[in-house]
């Protein structure tokens, strides 16, 4: 499904990815894990396209990525290291308008998805009035409400109390249950109810 | 269902308009800056009204340029700080029609509210009223090209640390000729005269604008997001 071959980036002059890597397949957990530095977030920015690697290749579904870039990108769903949310508007607006570039969404949705992920009873406020904690669960909200089939997670459980790093283990469960495929870098242990392939970045 | 590129453009504008609402003083203070230089001027020149006549032109249009480069450095800066720029670059939507509507949207809060004020600053320069629709049109459609050459601009300088500053450095001599000739329509309308000719050139440089600028920005953005 996702194939990751021969990737090697340099930031300036540090060679930060040293020939990664792996395939995931549908079901399956990929789990980033390694040092401050070791290019967890990189390699996660180069298979989502926002980098650019000096060598190698990310393929999805068997083809390169380059060449289908649009397509890919309908299928991922993407959570970096801050929220990607507007402190302006209320958790549902921000949803809206941010799962509504991508496709269709009703309210009763943008509701599932904020009672799954524990962020109902803020739904209505402005998101600078709420938590680092909180706003992480209104964005794993946008990312359940993507129904991508690949999760692209950059340190999922950051600013998330005990509750929240097990609400996130429990959204990734699910999603490899729907024969999605995650990967995401993690620092600390995610107890994943599925198949997981650990790749531990900066040994080589 | 997957948006269609028209829709996500929509949202996009939809959500900007919604956030100028919430936030108005990045909307105030360019139109403030404008109006505040134009006004100033009549008491640094003469008081003769004539004189301040022949210097409007140049006073409006330097006035709408530097509140249009003051303007211009929120268009993607704080998309790109919260990650939404991001967003709409791995949303499987065209990055270029999120922008233009980015872009319009910028135009409608901060360019077309200066130039429905051209008139007071204008009546200060002692224009006469029957010169004010020349005034607006001008500056309206000056503003709306000052734009998407500016978006070029602020998509470049998304990673630069003091973006302000090249932002100017890089749209100030690609806003030139939008100067000359947006200077040269108020001026031709002020004195009374046919200024459809500069109009045309204003237009067509606005029409170039619409064609490339959303591409070369989505470019430039893509570029400020490595």
């Amino acid at each position: 499904m996702l194939r990751v071959a021969g990737l090697h980036l340099w930031r300036g002059d540090r060679h930060v990815l040293r020939g990664v890597s792996f395939e995931g397949t549908a079901g399956q957990c990929v789990l980033l894990t390694g040092r401050n530095g070791a290019g967890k977030t990189s390699l996660i920015r180069v298979i989502a396209g926002l980098l650019d690697a000096e060598e190698g290749e990310v393929s999805w579904r068997g083809a390169p990525v380059r060449r289908r870039v649009h397509d890919f990108h309908a299928e991922l769903a993407y959570l970096g290291h801050e929220p990607p949310l507007k402190g302006d508007l209320t958790s549902r607006e921000n949803l809206r308008f941010s799962v509504g570039i991508r496709r269709q969404v009703s309210g009763e949705e943008i509701d599932a998805a904020l009672s799954r992920t524990g962020a109902h009873g803020f739904a209505d406020r402005p998101v600078r009035t709420l938590s680092a904690g909180q706003r992480r669960r209104v964005a794993l909200a946008g990312v359940l409400l993507a129904n991508a089939v690949l999760w692209l997670l950059d340190e999922p459980t950051t600013n998330l109390d005990s509750d929240g790093q097990q609400l996130v283990a429990e959204l990734i469960g699910e999603q490899l249950a729907r024969q999605g495929l995650v990967v995401a870098a993690v620092h600390h242990a995610l107890e994943v109810a599925g198949p997981v392939l650990k790749l531990e970045l900066g040994t080589a | 269902m997957r948006t269609s590129a028209i829709n996500a453009a929509r949202l996009v504008a939809l959500r900007d308009l919604r956030l100028a609402f919430r936030k108005p003083s990045q909307l105030v203070q360019p139109l403030m800056f404008f109006i505040i230089v134009a006004t100033l001027f009549p008491l640094t020149l003469t008081p003769e009204m004539s004189r301040l006549r022949d210097a409007a032109p140049g006073v409006l249009w330097i006035g709408a340029l530097l509140s249009s480069l003051l303007a211009l450095e929120f268009l993607f800066r704080e998309d790109a700080v919260d990650g939404t720029l991001e967003q709409f670059a791995l949303s499987g939507q065209s990055l270029t029609w999120m922008l233009f509507a980015k872009t319009c949207t910028h135009w409608l809060l901060t360019g077309a509210p200066l130039a429905l004020a051209a008139p007071v600053a204008a009546a200060a320069l002692g224009v006469p009223a029957d010169a004010m629709w020349g005034v607006v049109a001008s500056l309206a459609l000056g503003s709306f090209a000052m734009s998407l050459v500016g978006a070029i601009g602020a998509g470049l300088t998304l990673g630069a640390r003091r973006g302000g500053v090249l932002l100017s450095l890089l749209t100030l001599p690609l806003t030139v000729p939008i100067l000359i000739f947006g200077a040269d329509a108020t001026e031709l309308a002020i004195s009374g005269a046919d200024f459809s000719a500069p109009m045309y050139l204003l237009g067509a440089i606005a029409v170039l604008g619409v064609t490339l600028a959303p591409l070369a920005a989505a470019a430039a953005v893509r570029i400020g997001l490595e």
